[in-house]
């Protein structure tokens, strides 16, 4: 512990937010609040982020699992490894945006213009998990993810119907974007950290790679096909 | 410092379908080729191979092969009153960019306009009066015909392998094919592809309430095929992963897979990639072209390459913006209705609608573009518009599968976007849509348009394109039409529910919608309406020829890239039999 060379302020601060202990914090182990702690550790994430702070790992882990709750279907988002996912994509070339084009004058335009902000992918979620903790504080007196599941739900709810007032950050463009890469994560291959074990394609049937199904289209026309999901690195 | 290179022949600029279609046609002919591409190389051996090629990560939502908006994008308008803004990313529409251009990614259905299409003005006036056509409509006749593009079509055909069934032979109809299209000297090169489960329920319920079911024709073949250069084809493989990717296979048509195996190896022809056009080099006093100035991206030295004849073969939008860069050509403007280079920009207006089963198992993820079920019995002028308000119209196409897991997840609309219930019903339908798309067509309007913008500028400092679209009446009412009569059609198919989404008033860049954007240099009759005559020669510079659906006057109820495959031969074999021998312009004002 002594060796995290933290000021003590902000040290506490994100022991807090990741509600675990010294040990957890040094192996990188996040667990996020009472109700996920079992499965954060469970998903045991990398021993170090690219660029997600740990208050920002403990925010994506919590809406991870307030998206896609671990039920009989699947196991939760954070144990598929969304916060993983969701890390190296904003470390990616395409979180740093790269083929965005970034001149300005930037304005404010119509919502049939499109999205208009300077900001890259990961500066947005940056500015966009700050702006949600600001007003969970303000709502509830606790950052989100400190939040019981059933006021998750309910924030993560208002911030989707545009309901939730941030201090100058637009709530309901933040939930579209926190979903969409959630999707991504999930239902995308295991190649990039998300989706583990093949969990979303598990539950949903999907059988993944070859897809070479001109010899199958006859046999399988009336009835559901079967197979073992299959990935990229299954192929490598 | 510019360096000015040793003339060539011929100078493409880009490389994609329509450029190295040129390419080919015009080595064979004996001329020398230099093809300025400004995206990579793209070499299927290595890019499109298993397993990486089945990412939908990669190629779906990071979009992969599209341009770089970074280093070029257009800006957008609804209406010539606001301020136009840059799409920062692609959405409703998706330019490729590379070697292939956009043809690396497109879905491949590979369609033939109608015959009336190609005289639509004169058509509509015909059957419902001279004044019919609301003044606001810039429709226009096209200066060729279908009887004279049909060997072209036949071609482009042979070209890409195309699996489909005749429904016009030589005139004679055939029940099962589609038979309101223009007659045919061939039978398709491939047979139709094998339906898939929700279009041959499709089918069955158009027979039932008296439309004309046919299989999707699709730029792919259902067999290996050995193509007009011969280049050997693979087989459609069925594998889903068609949209916004290449083809493992080698099945899909493209600039990539069916013209550059031969063309790299034709002497005549050198490819020079990572080269960015800035300007076509015009002579406006002798009305010639002289060369292009290109920018190689690799060591950023500027270079003049002098050339005898200039083929501007790149995206709807880039073509536009490089005549009007290049200052060839009057500037439209809505406001006076004069000029022509950016007048009749056109889009696609579809609609989309999905129906749940849920005693069907129809295995979402197999499948392609063209397993699917079309009918033609509401586009163009195959139905009488009398009384109806608008005019246009649109097939519409409706299967099951080719839904991999990212982008094809239909749930019925009110059901919860996350959480345990949008789980449980993601689950409950996934195995059990399916999915229908109506192609409508855009009959051009006084107000959309393209032109330069005022403020933004691409990474080499020139203006950007800037378009000004939105949705007209017309359309609106004409998608609703279509929209309506597959209602009809789904009712029919008995489904547990069906859902119809019109689209919203205004156009928006955003979510994905069609990349069928026509017009902005558009071919006429003459100088006064049209920007390039009937065989896509320049009217102000005879030795510059305009390639793909920027030349378009009006976009139809189909898939552009059968037609602009069809105009790309037809100019090409122009040019080998009669410009190369006799210089200057090919049709007298």
């Amino acid at each position: 512990m002594a060796e995290v060379k933290l000021p003590r302020r902000d040290f506490l601060k994100a022991a807090g937010a990741a509600g675990a202990t010294g040990a957890a914090m040094a192996t990188g182990i996040v667990a996020c609040s009472p109700e996920t702690k079992t499965s954060a550790a469970a998903a045991a994430g990398p021993e170090t982020w690219q660029v997600l702070t740990q208050q920002e790992v403990a925010f994506f882990t919590a809406a991870a699992d307030t998206i896609i709750p671990k039920d009989e279907l699947s196991p939760s988002g954070s144990e598929c490894g969304l916060p993983v996912f969701i890390d190296r994509q904003l470390a990616s070339a395409w979180g740093g945006g790269a083929k965005m084009y970034r001149a300005g004058p930037f304005l404010k335009g119509t919502p049939e213009q499109g999205y208009q902000l300077a900001l890259t992918p990961h500066q947005f979620f940056v500015a966009g998990i700050a702006a949600a903790n600001v007003w969970c504080e303000k709502t509830y007196g606790k950052t989100f993810d400190r939040l019981e599941q059933p006021k998750r739900d309910e924030a993560l709810k208002a911030m989707e119907d545009g309901k939730a007032e941030f201090d100058g950050f637009d709530s309901k463009l933040f939930f579209q974007r926190l979903l969409t890469i959630n999707m991504e994560g999930y239902f995308s291959d295991p190649l990039y950290g998300g989706n583990r074990n093949k969990a979303s394609w598990r539950m949903l049937g999907f059988p993944g790679l070859p897809a070479i199904y001109a010899d199958k289209v006859d046999e399988w026309r009336t009835k559901r096909y079967v197979a073992e999901p299959q990935s990229i690195a299954d192929f490598s | 410092m510019v360096t000015k290179l040793k003339e060539v022949d011929v100078v493409t600029i880009g490389v994609g379908l329509t450029g190295t279609m040129l390419a080919k046609e015009l080595t064979l002919a004996g001329l020398t080729v230099v093809g300025l591409e400004r995206g990579p190389d793209r070499k299927p051996q290595e890019e499109y191979v298993l397993p990486r090629i089945r990412d939908e990560l990669k190629y779906g939502a990071r979009m992969e092969l599209m341009q770089d908006n970074s280093v070029d994008t257009v800006t957008f308008r609804n209406q010539s009153d606001q301020t136009a803004l840059p799409i920062r990313r692609w959405g409703a529409f998706l330019p490729g960019e590379g070697v292939g251009g956009t043809s690396n990614h497109w879905g491949g259905l590979h369609w033939r306009f109608l015959p009336t299409d190609y005289r639509i003005k004169s058509a509509i006036k015909e059957k419902y009066g001279a004044n019919a056509i609301p003044a606001d409509m810039t429709i226009e006749d096209w200066p060729v015909s279908y009887d004279e593009l049909e060997p072209y079509y036949d071609k482009f055909d042979k070209l890409c392998g195309v699996s489909g069934k005749a429904g016009n032979l030589k005139g004679q109809k055939i029940d099962g094919g589609n038979v309101f299209e223009g007659p045919r000297s061939n039978e398709y090169p491939s047979k139709a592809m094998k339906n898939s489960p929700g279009g041959v329920m499709l089918a069955d319920a158009c027979r039932n309430v008296g439309y004309h079911p046919f299989p999707a024709p699709f730029s792919a073949p259902s067999a290996p095929y050995t193509n007009i250069y011969g280049v050997t084809l693979g087989s459609c493989e069925y594998c889903g992963f068609c949209g916004r990717n290449s083809c493992e296979a080698n099945a899909k048509a493209s600039g990539t897979v069916n013209v550059m195996p031969v063309l790299r190896n034709e002497p005549k022809f050198e490819l020079r990639t990572r080269a960015f056009v800035t300007k076509i080099v015009y002579d406006k006093q002798a009305k010639k072209v002289t060369g292009v100035l290109y920018t190689d991206m690799k060591t950023g030295e500027e270079y003049e390459q002098p050339a005898g004849m200039v083929i501007l073969s790149s995206f709807v939008f880039n073509n536009t913006h490089m005549m009007l860069y290049s200052g060839i050509g009057e500037p439209y403007d809505p406001k006076t209705g004069k000029g022509l280079v950016g007048k009749n920009y056109c889009y696609q207006f579809e609609a989309n609608g999905a129906a749940f089963f849920e005693d069907k198992e129809l295995n979402p993820y197999m499948g392609s573009p063209g397993d699917r079920t079309v009918y033609d019995d509401f586009n163009g002028e195959n139905f009488d518009h009398s009384g109806l308000g608008f005019f246009g119209g649109g097939y519409t196409v409706g299967g099951s599968g080719g839904a991999p897991p990212l982008g094809g997840r239909a749930i019925p609309e009110g059901t919860p976007r996350w959480g345990a219930e949008w789980k449980k019903a993601t689950v409950k339908w996934y195995y059990h849509v399916v999915d229908f798309n109506t192609q409508g067509s855009v009959y051009a309007n006084r107000a959309n348009y393209v032109d330069l913008d005022p403020t933004y500028k691409d990474s080499l400092g020139r203006p950007l394109l800037r378009m000004t679209y939105n949705g007209t009446d017309n359309d609106h009412k004409m998608s609703r039409y279509l929209l309506s009569k597959l209602e009809v059609a789904i009712k029919a198919m008995n489904p547990t529910h069906y859902e119809l989404r019109p689209r919203p008033k205004n156009f928006t860049v955003v979510p994905y919608q069609s990349t069928h954007n026509t017009g902005g240099t558009m071919m006429g009759t003459n100088p006064g309406n049209s920007v390039v005559n009937k065989y896509l020669q320049a009217w102000d510079a005879s030795n510059l020829f305009i390639m793909g659906a920027s030349t378009f006057p009006q976009q139809h109820g189909y898939n552009p890239t059968g037609p602009l495959g069809a105009l790309a031969y037809w100019s090409a074999d122009k040019i080998v039999k009669d410009y190369i021998k006799n210089p200057g312009p090919l049709v007298h004002a």
